[in-house]
């Protein structure tokens, strides 16, 4: 079959990609736990005591999973937004919408547990350093994506107005990937690199990435499932969402 | 196996508070989120089965 004779925009429809949406809920869902049981025994009885640290750095198996989560996140919503902003995209801007709140969770838990680590390990719950503050940051922009798109009556426009601060907010996160870098920080260096050999036990490492695999098949599950409940609020007033509602 | 006992595992080295505090609010909040979503589900549902909720009708 040539290329150009398929449609490429055939699922960028909300009517088509409501119903594919609803059937890969269960998949990721399944996923996630699964990884999440085997991140989570790997982590707890297979990984050994930190030298160093002892059995606090365990918190690491939920910390950077989330840390990882609400960069990705970002640049997926930010992405989205834009794609919608540019191609005046409907579905585009609702996957963006859908997105922000599990984005702003994952937010939230990195730095609760990064305070949670902080305070055995450095003697303190916060420090002002350029990774920490431009995390909170991340979370303020998140926070006002949602907050700045509720506050617009219509929802197209709340979609534009809200891509262009998403958008703009995107710069933010190679400022906190780079931060530990660029600046003299407490919080630590990058022990994963995609160039060097990691710099952390293999057990350690294994766990880590099992829990952050289960961290993405869960944010994307719940971001689908957040997708279709969106979509089919703002189309209910179409013979397509009447169905797939009196379905329900 | 890295836990002599069960008492031993949920005592964390001492370290207890952090690590169940950090592992717990994690569960916490994504069953809050899963809870969340149902509710807005269900809802989005109750407005629609009860005719109102149509942009039409408002």
């Amino acid at each position: 079959m040539p290329l150009t004779d398929i449609n490429w925009f055939y699922y960028a429809a909300p009517q088509r990609f409501v119903p594919l949406a609803g059937r890969l809920v269960p998949w990721f869902g399944a996923a996630a736990v699964l990884l999440g049981l085997a991140g989570l025994w790997v982590g707890f009885f297979v990984a050994p005591t930190d030298a160093t640290q002892g059995e606090v750095y365990r918190i690491i198996f939920v910390h950077v999973p989330a840390a990882w989560m609400s960069m990705i996140v970002y640049l997926a919503m930010a992405f989205w937004a834009g794609i919608g902003l540019a191609f005046n995209a409907r579905l585009a801007s609702m996957m963006a919408l859908a997105l922000a709140p599990t984005g702003a969770l994952m937010t939230f838990l990195a730095l609760w547990t990064g305070a949670l680590w902080g305070k055995p390990t450095w003697g303190t719950w916060w420090v002002w350093d350029a990774r920490l503050t431009s995390e909170l940051l991340l979370f303020f922009l998140y926070i006002g994506y949602l907050s700045l798109h509720a506050a617009i009556d219509d929802p197209r426009r709340a979609d534009r107005a809200a891509a262009l601060l998403a958008l703009v907010g995107a710069v933010n996160v190679p400022i906190i990937y780079f931060s530990v870098q660029w600046w003299n920080t407490l919080h630590q260096g990058a022990s994963v690199s995609l160039t060097r050999s990691p710099s952390m036990a293999t057990t350690m490492l294994t766990g880590m990435l099992l829990m952050a695999l289960a961290f993405w098949a869960y944010c994307i599950a719940v971001a689908l499932a957040r997708l279709r409940i969106i979509a089919l609020e703002r189309e209910r007033d179409t013979v397509w969402a009447r169905r797939a509602l009196e379905a329900a | 196996m890295n836990w002599a006992s069960w008492s031993d595992f949920w005592a964390m080295g001492g370290y207890a508070p952090y690590v169940w505090g950090s592992f717990g609010v994690v569960a916490a909040t994504l069953v809050a989120e899963l809870w969340a979503i149902g509710a807005r589900r269900r809802a989005l549902l109750r407005l629609v089965a009860d005719g109102s909720g149509s942009e039409e009708a408002a």
